[in-house]
């Protein structure tokens, strides 16, 4: 029976999310497309945190500090698209695999 | 006078270049350059009269607290707006040459700018974290900039991957700082660890993110991964802006977050920077020996150099900040000559990559040859030159502070690092060149970097000035 939500169960899910989001940077060899997602998942679940103890502590600059940080994702999104248009423009794949030109 | 003043400056200036560049025809390009560089001109104006009415150790805020005006600070911002416009008189030689003279690279560089300045002045993690962002963001559309470029848009998918995920991890370290001391104010952070102890899980966790994050951003090993390949594949303008002003930012992030932030945990982000700078020292001069590609050399070399920085921070001394500030300092001086002297000898629709494009670089130009040995003898660390300097500084600290092995590694690693600078030493003046190619770049052009050359030697003999102001710049 679930009696009420406390501070450490909404932390495990922001915890969950930042797993799920490092797994799939880390995991994924196919689509580049999946590793913006993984990084909007990252900040999502920073918000998450942040909301969490905003409202645990009583204060509000965490919730602030969240606006800031939706606002930023969407630019990050912006031009993380941008540069997916390019790359895929310049070589006709967003295989992540089949980004190995530069090494050394 | 108001405290923000360069940092709007800068604003308003990146966005008037944006509009001009609308109504410019393409002959009267050089107008954005005159005002790119008038911007920096001013801001050091304005930041040296800020500067010099108000004794050194005098901290002033503003906004609430969030943005800090301070000698570090100030410091840092001189020379980023110096480097800057070495930066610039490099590039646009470089961008004519390849058909990109345009507004673009000039007002990217300049939101960066913005960014690192804010960066610099950050005194609260929303600052911090803002700066950042602006820095990053720009430096990641700047490395693509180049739409035709294969290698271009990798590197800058690359560096877009791991820089957001670098930011994600430092934002996830804040919310658990913020967590556990219940402000994102720097000086309130500390306070409250000051007062409350420093025995939490929370913190220590958030601490480790936040140092992750830092480490992803100075480039040091094991998180240096993105730095060879963004090297490579960048624009070699991109290449030179990013070796400058985020390294002096990620350095000033460096310093905000862990010392004016967290100096209570000295003891904890101690041992992690310890391993951190050790590492990068090591791999940065053993994989450097195996490049033959110049720009990949670079850039292990600068994984190394951060490896330094880190080192000097280690002590908690105002001396070895100070050291560390000033190895910063010279670095992004040191790689902006050898980068514009890439750039120099690229030529039209050539871009340098391999360490033999330099052969026999003595028989065309002995000039240029002599100016690029005195930045790669100072890079490996010979007196007098001032990179000598900079690593005595740091090595001189992290003695006293008692960490000896420490010390023992960074020099043997610095004394094998030296073969590959040599290495470059004797392709310049001992290989033969396979054809005739003229290195000839606009007068400014040579100026510029003969002057970026000469200051290695000038600083070195004359170290002690600014030796004094960087220690002075931390209270002891």
């Amino acid at each position: 029976m679930l009696t009420s939500l406390s501070l450490a169960h909404y932390l495990t899910l922001g915890a969950i999310l930042m797993c799920i989001s490092m797994a799939g940077i880390f995991l994924n060899r196919k689509n580049v497309l999946i590793l913006l997602m993984c990084i909007e998942l990252q900040l999502l679940a920073v918000n998450m945190n942040f909301v969490a103890f905003s409202r645990y502590l009583d204060n509000l600059d965490g919730q602030v500090f969240v606006f800031f940080i939706l606002t930023v994702a969407a630019a990050e999104a912006a031009i993380g698209l941008a540069i997916l248009v390019v790359l895929f423009r310049n070589r006709r794949t967003i295989n992540v695999a089949e980004l190995d030109d530069l090494k050394g | 006078m108001l405290l923000a003043a360069p940092e709007l400056l800068v604003l308003v200036m990146a966005c008037v270049v944006l509009c001009v560049d609308m109504y410019l025809r393409e002959e009267r390009r050089g107008i954005i350059h005159m005002l790119a560089m008038l911007t920096l001109v001013f801001a050091a104006i304005i930041t040296l009269r800020q500067d010099a009415g108000i004794p050194s150790k005098e901290i002033e805020t503003a906004f609430n607290g969030v943005f800090v005006r301070d000698y570090m600070g100030d410091l840092l911002k001189l020379f980023a707006y110096g480097t800057l416009a070495l930066v610039f008189t490099y590039s646009k030689y470089f961008l004519r040459n390849n058909g990109l003279f345009r507004a673009d690279f000039y007002t990217l560089s300049l939101f960066s700018l913005l960014g690192a300045m804010l960066l610099i002045s950050g005194n609260s993690l929303i600052m911090v974290y803002l700066g950042l962002e602006l820095t990053s963001l720009a430096s990641y559309a700047l490395v693509a900039f180049n739409r035709d470029s294969k290698d271009g848009s990798e590197a800058a998918m690359k560096y877009f991957v791991l820089g957001s995920m670098a930011s994600g991890l430092l934002l996830y370290g804040m919310s658990m700082i913020y967590g556990a001391t219940g402000t994102l104010a720097l000086p309130a952070v500390a306070e409250a660890l000051a007062t409350t102890g420093t025995d939490n899980l929370l913190l220590v966790f958030g601490m480790v993110f936040l140092v992750v994050g830092i480490a992803f951003k100075l480039g040091v090993a094991p998180f240096h991964m993105w730095v060879p390949d963004v090297y490579q594949g960048a624009p070699l303008a991109a290449t030179l802006f990013i070796s400058t002003v985020p390294k002096l930012a990620a350095f000033a992030m460096a310093y905000r977050l862990l010392v004016s932030g967290m100096a209570p945990l000295h003891g904890d982000w101690l041992q992690m920077l310890a391993v951190l700078a050790v590492a990068s020292i090591i791999v940065g001069n053993l994989a450097a020996i195996m490049q033959t590609n110049i720009r990949r050399m670079l850039a292990y070399s600068t994984i190394s150099h951060m490896g330094f920085v880190l080192l000097g921070m280690l002590p908690g001394t105002g001396a070895g900040y100070g050291a560390s500030l000033f190895y910063i300092i010279v670095y992004a001086l040191m790689s902006a000559a050898a980068f514009g002297m890439l750039i120099m000898l690229s030529g039209k629709g050539h871009s340098v990559q391999d360490l033999d494009d330099l052969k026999g670089l003595n028989r065309h130009n002995g000039w240029l040859a002599a100016v690029m040995a005195l930045v790669v003898f100072s890079m490996a660390g010979v007196p007098p030159l001032v990179g000598f300097f900079a690593k005595w500084l740091v090595i001189e600290a992290v003695l006293q502070a008692g960490l000896a092995w420490v010390a023992i590694v960074a020099v043997v690693f610095s004394v094998i690092g030296a073969y590959y600078y040599l290495r470059v030493v004797k392709i310049m003046y001992f290989d033969d060149a396979p054809s005739e190619v003229v290195h000839d770049g606009p007068v400014d052009f040579s100026a510029a970097i003969s002057f970026n050359g000469l200051l290695m030697l000038a600083l070195g003999l004359f170290s002690g000035g600014l030796i004094a102001v960087c220690v002075a710049s931390f209270p002891a």
